[in-house]
């Protein structure tokens, strides 16, 4: 592409805007919300693989928490019975691979139904490992759940959380979720990509003009478990501690709201979900105990008032105004 | 190009095809008519492999095809478009057309490619909405199309995967009365221009009149009649069946 296009073009200089201010955020947020900011990092690479099964393949995840779970406790497994390789360069593949390997086994009977059933099928399986996490103390910790201590970073080791967190770790997550972001950018672009769009829209058609619908569906579902995966184990080093909860419908259900909260007909819509929803629910909490009612009162009005989610409304203004500047022009 | 030989097929007790055979040649477009439960839908959901025949035989291009799944039957050159359209609504009009393109071409699979760098398949994509008239709307979604360009644009989508032999069902159903013509020039543009064969369903007298090379009329199940437009249409039992004009009523 031509460089003075390039820079000039609207959306590079959004891109360029976002990235210093992303580049910024540690010398602007005070160390607790920094560490809310990072978590909110790790619920947005969620967000673009959950997003890949509900926006672009019209399947509703109600087990999204399964897969975050598999990444979380890979981490944990390996710092409780492998300490000598938890370093965060095999920690990040590792929980890569658990979430890949569970996302196939749950996606492989997942994705033969759609619509309703597929969605209790993946809540009935994600309660599974639940149960399972829950239960099998001796390896899982139960419900005490289990110590993330701080790893290293290419063998660079930190002394205190804080100091991990306050910066390194902060710049490492970046770079991970802007590679996670381009490669769900270039699938939803790509051959694939359209293919699943076209089993969204019509599996008969679909079927008609020769794509395997269920092996794509799969394909789907494996991706997006893996980014939830990604997602669980970067999470894991900001929260110090994972317990079964993670793999809760509960807590599934929070990836499903924070997806409608930024608005999924916007590939950006569940990034901008996950970075509101955790200042929301945490300043919620704070404010009363009372902090689910908050939540449920934000989603009442999300779905009356804004239909397509907070990027969506600004899409929709961004529009209005645009027609209105070439209307008032003529 | 498209034999069918002495096919059969009932549904219960009801003989929806009984003994149909006929053959379509390369380049022709054949019109199918009869009365609603004629057999018309039934004979091209077994063309097309959705249903399979009790007895008969298909043949398409010296091949037997009679028990091949409707992928194979895509696969060797037959397209059908449905009288309900199928679209990837959602979806633009570019991928509409370019995702069956993808997917002729063996590059579904890709994942880390943007379709956009596909280049040849993007050029072929907008020389079939040439094509079909649909050029300088290739970036508006499906849904929101006319009815009429939507029929177009399912044609165009099964004409994209380099249809032998298309089965229409009903192309001009549900067009607004006066855009039906605008529908059919540009679907029989497109299958003149690529020399393709083509099987038509269709109720509009005037339609069939105008496009057919050939007619076929079914009645109960039946052949009844078989021919030219022209002399399909002045045959008595057509005109009392078919069309429902009694002889007294047109000497009058």
């Amino acid at each position: 592409m031509n460089l003075k296009r390039f820079i000039f073009n609207k959306r590079s200089l959004i891109y360029l805007v976002v990235l210093i201010f992303l580049l910024i955020i540690p010398f602007i947020l005070s160390p607790f919300n920094l560490i809310l900011f990072e978590s909110a990092i790790t619920f947005a690479i969620v967000g673009l693989g959950f997003n890949l099964l509900l926006r672009y393949t019209g399947l509703l995840s109600f087990g999204h928490g399964a897969y975050f779970a598999a990444g979380a406790y890979a981490v944990a497994m390996v710092g409780r019975y492998v300490p000598s390789i938890y370093s965060i360069e095999f920690l990040i593949p590792i929980a890569i691979i658990a979430s890949l390997v569970l996302s196939a086994i749950f996606g492989f009977i997942c994705v033969r139904h759609t619509k309703i059933f597929f969605a209790i099928l993946t809540l009935a399986l994600s309660m599974l490992l639940f149960a399972l996490l829950f239960k099998f103390y001796s390896v899982t910790g139960g419900s005490d759940g289990l110590y993330i201590p701080t790893p290293s970073i290419f063998g660079v080791t930190f002394k205190r959380r804080p100091e991990f967190l306050s910066g390194p770790y902060y710049y490492f997550l970046l770079v991970i979720f802007i590679i996670c972001y381009m490669v769900m950018k270039v699938i939803v672009s790509s051959p694939f990509g359209k293919a699943l769009q076209a089993i969204r829209d019509n599996e008969t058609r679909a079927e008609l003009i020769g794509i395997r619908v269920k092996r794509y569906r799969f394909y789907a579902f494996i991706i997006s478990g893996t980014f939830a995966g990604i997602g669980g184990s970067l999470w894991t080093f900001v929260n110090g501690h994972v317990t079964p909860d993670v793999s809760h419908w509960f807590f599934s259900g929070e990836i499903v709201y924070m997806t409608l909260l930024g608005g999924f007909f916007i590939f950006e819509g569940p990034i901008i979900g996950a970075f509101v929803f955790t200042f929301l629910k945490l300043y919620a909490m704070g404010f009363t105990e009372y902090w689910m009612g908050i939540i449920g009162v934000t989603l009442i009005l999300l779905v009356l008032l804004l239909p397509t989610g907070l990027a969506g409304g600004v899409v929709t203004i961004f529009n209005k105004l645009k027609t209105r500047k070439v209307l008032g022009g003529t | 190009m498209l034999t069918v030989e002495n096919l059969n097929k009932s549904f219960g007790n009801l003989r929806a095809i009984d003994g149909v055979g006929f053959s379509i040649s390369e380049n022709e477009i054949v019109s199918l008519i009869g009365s609603n439960g004629a057999g018309k839908t039934t004979l091209v959901n077994l063309l097309s492999g959705y249903i399979r025949p009790d007895s008969g035989k298909i043949h398409f291009l010296e091949e037997d095809i009679t028990s091949a799944s409707p992928y194979m039957r895509i696969k060797l050159g037959i397209g059908r478009s449905f009288q309900l359209v199928q679209l990837f609504e959602e979806s633009k009009v570019l991928d509409n057309v370019r995702t069956p393109l993808f997917s002729k071409n063996g590059k579904i699979k890709s994942l880390f490619i943007p379709s956009d760098k596909y280049v040849d398949i993007k050029k072929n994509t907008l020389e079939i909405l040439k094509v079909f008239n649909l050029s300088h709307k290739e970036d508006i979604l499906a849904k929101e199309l006319s009815e009429g360009d939507k029929k177009v644009l399912d044609i165009a989508m099964a004409y994209a995967l380099r249809t032998k032999l298309l089965l229409l069902d009903e192309p001009t159903s549900g067009v607004a009365t006066q855009d039906k013509f605008k529908v059919m020039d540009t679907i029989v543009y497109a299958i003149r221009n690529e020399k393709i064969s083509a099987l038509i369903i269709e109720h509009d007298m005037d339609i069939v009149a105008k496009y057919s090379d050939r007619v076929i009329v079914m009645h109960e199940g039946k052949i009844m009649v078989e021919g030219e437009p022209d002399v399909v249409m002045s045959h008595k039992d057509v005109r009392e069946h078919i069309l429902g004009l009694s002889e007294n009523v047109t000497e009058n």
